[in-house]
C-alpha cells in the first residue's frame, strides 16, 4: 500500500520513526545508510521526511548530536521557506534564525508518529510571516534618514553635525551658485584653470574674475556650513 | 546577521538541548480538561441548583435544541483550540464550533423573538446572568490557557479566542441550570455581551502572556 507523506497517520509511531538508526560519522554527525541529508532530499521526500523525525524524536530524548545535525540538515529547506516570503539575503538570516529559535522553544510539540517536514515548514511560514508584518509595520510608521543627526537648541552647535559630507552636496551647492559665480568656480576649481588662461577663455578680466571666485566661496561658505564670517 | 551567526546559533542550541516531555495527543488534553471540567459543573448542578424546575423547563424541546447546541459549541471549540495551538494542524479547526453556534445563536434568538412580543423589553435578570458567564468564564478560560501555553501556539490569540468561545459556551450552557426562566430580547443580548467579554479578555490576555512568550 503506497503512503504518502503528510497524509499518513498512525495511532502508533510508525517503527521506522521510533528506532533511529543513525551512526555517526567522522565529523561529529550523523548519516543514515550512507546518505548525506542533501542526497536523500534529492532521493525523496519520504525517506528525507523519516531521517529528520527519528532525529527530531532523538533529539526530544536529548540527544544533542542528533540534534545539531537535524538543525544544519534542514537549514536550506528552512531558508527555501524563508526566502518564499522574503527576498533580501539579510533579512534571510534574521528570519531562519528566528525559525531555529522557534523550533528550540516548541520542539516538545513535535509528534514522532506525524511526518516532520509539514511541522517545521509551518513554523518557518508563520515566522516569516510575522517578520514581514513586524517590518511593514515600522516601514509604515518610521522614516530611515541617513542625514538625521542628533541636533541641539544652540545653532551653533548643530554646524558639525550639519555640514554636507559628500561631493554630492557640494555640487548641488556649486549648481545653485549665481551664473558668475559658478562660471569661476567651473573654470578655476573644477577645471583647474589658471587667471590668465580662464580670462583667455571667457574675455573677463583677470580682477572679474577674481572677485567672482572670491563671491562665489563666501556664498559657498555661508550655505554649506551657515558660517557668516 | 551572517551564515556564521546562524552556525553559531545551531551550536549554541544543539549544546543547551536538554530532554523534552512530547505534549499527549490534543484530542486527549482536550478530554482531560473536558472532563474535570464536567465533573465540577455537574457537582456544582447537584448541589446548588433547583433540579426539579430545570426538569419541568427541560420539557420544552425548542430549550433543548438550545442547551445541546450550547454543549456542543463549547466542547468542539476546546478540542479546536488544542489542534489550533500546534504548530502542524489547519487552520480549517477553527471551523469545527460554527454549526453548533448558528445553531445556538439561532435558537436563542427565535426564543428571544417570541417572548418580544409578549414582554417588549423587559430586563430578565441580565446583570446576574452576565456576572455568572464571566464568573464562570475567567476562572475556566485561565485553567484553558494554562494548558494552552504549553504548546507555545504560534497564532497565540486565535487559539485564546477560540479557547474563550469555549468557556463562554459551557458557561452559558452552566448558567441554564440557575437561570429558571426563558431568555428575554435583552438578556440574549447581556449573554452575547458576557460571551464575547470572556472571549476578548481570552483573546487580550493571550496577546499580553502567550504572544510574549511566542517572541
Amino acid at each position: 500500500m503506497a503512503v504518502i507523506a503528510g497524509r499518513c497517520r498512525a495511532a502508533r509511531p510508525h517503527p521506522a520513526y521510533r528506532t533511529p538508526t543513525y551512526s555517526p560519522t567522522s565529523g561529529g554527525g550523523y548519516t543514515y545508510a550512507g546518505m548525506s541529508g542533501t542526497a536523500r532530499l534529492e532521493a525523496g521526500g519520504i525517506e528525507a521526511d523519516r531521517a529528520w523525525s527519528r532525529l527530531m524524536a532523538a533529539a526530544q530524548d536529548g540527544d544533542r548530536k542528533a540534534y545539531e545535525t537535524l538543525l544544519r540538515e534542514t537549514l536550506p529547506y528552512i531558508r527555501n521557506v524563508v526566502r518564499s516570503l522574503h527576498s533580501r539575503p539579510e533579512r534571510v538570516d534574521e528570519v531562519t534564525q528566528d525559525v531555529l529559535l522557534t523550533v528550540h522553544r516548541v520542539r516538545h510539540t513535535y509528534d514522532p508518529a506525524r511526518p516532520f517536514r509539514p511541522w517545521l515548514a509551518a513554523i518557518a511560514r508563520r515566522r516569516a510571516i510575522d517578520a514581514l508584518r513586524r517590518h511593514r509595520r515600522t516601514e509604515t510608521h518610521e522614516i530611515s534618514d541617513q542625514y538625521a543627526y542628533e541636533t541641539f537648541v544652540d545653532a551653533a552647535a548643530n554646524r558639525h553635525a550639519e555640514m554636507p559630507t559628500t561631493a554630492k552636496d557640494l555640487s548641488i551647492a556649486i549648481a545653485d551658485l549665481p551664473a558668475q559665480q559658478r562660471e569661476a568656480v567651473q573654470l578655476l576649481k573644477v577645471r583647474g584653470l589658471s587667471l590668465a588662461e580662464a580670462s583667455a577663455e571667457t574675455g573677463k578680466s583677470i580682477a572679474a574674475l577674481k572677485v567672482n571666485m572670491h563671491r562665489a566661496v563666501k556664498t559657498l561658505r555661508q550655505r554649506l556650513t551657515g558660517d557668516e564670517s | 546577521m551572517t551564515e556564521s551567526d546562524t552556525t553559531r546559533l545551531i551550536e549554541a542550541l544543539a549544546a543547551k538541548a536538554q530532554p523534552v516531555r512530547r505534549l499527549r495527543p490534543p484530542a486527549l488534553r482536550a478530554a482531560l480538561w473536558l472532563g474535570a471540567v464536567g465533573v465540577l459543573i455537574a457537582l456544582a448542578i447537584w448541589l446548588f441548583s433547583d433540579l426539579t424546575l430545570s426538569m419541568q423547563r427541560f420539557q420544552n424541546a425548542r430549550l433543548d435544541w438550545e442547551m445541546a447546541a450550547m454543549l456542543l459549541t463549547g466542547i468542539l471549540a476546546v478540542i479546536a483550540a488544542f489542534h489550533l495551538s500546534l504548530p502542524d494542524r489547519s487552520a480549517l479547526w477553527a471551523l469545527l464550533p460554527l454549526p453548533p453556534l448558528a445553531l445556538w445563536l439561532a435558537t436563542t434568538g427565535y426564543n428571544c423573538y417570541r417572548h418580544w412580543f409578549t414582554d417588549g423589553w423587559a430586563l430578565g435578570s441580565s446583570w446576574d446572568c452576565l456576572k455568572f458567564i464571566v464568573g464562570v468564564g475567567v476562572p475556566l478560560g485561565v485553567s484553558l490557557l494554562y494548558l494552552l501555553h504549553r504548546a507555545s501556539p504560534l497564532m497565540p490569540v486565535r487559539v485564546a479566542t477560540m479557547a474563550g468561545l469555549g468557556v463562554a459556551s459551557i458557561a452559558a450552557f452552566a448558567l441554564q441550570f440557575f437561570h429558571p426562566f426563558d431568555v428575554t430580547f435583552l438578556d440574549l443580548g447581556t449573554q452575547l455581551a458576557a460571551s464575547a467579554l470572556v472571549v476578548l479578555a481570552t483573546g487580550g490576555y493571550e496577546r499580553l502572556t502567550l504572544s510574549r512568550g511566542a517572541r
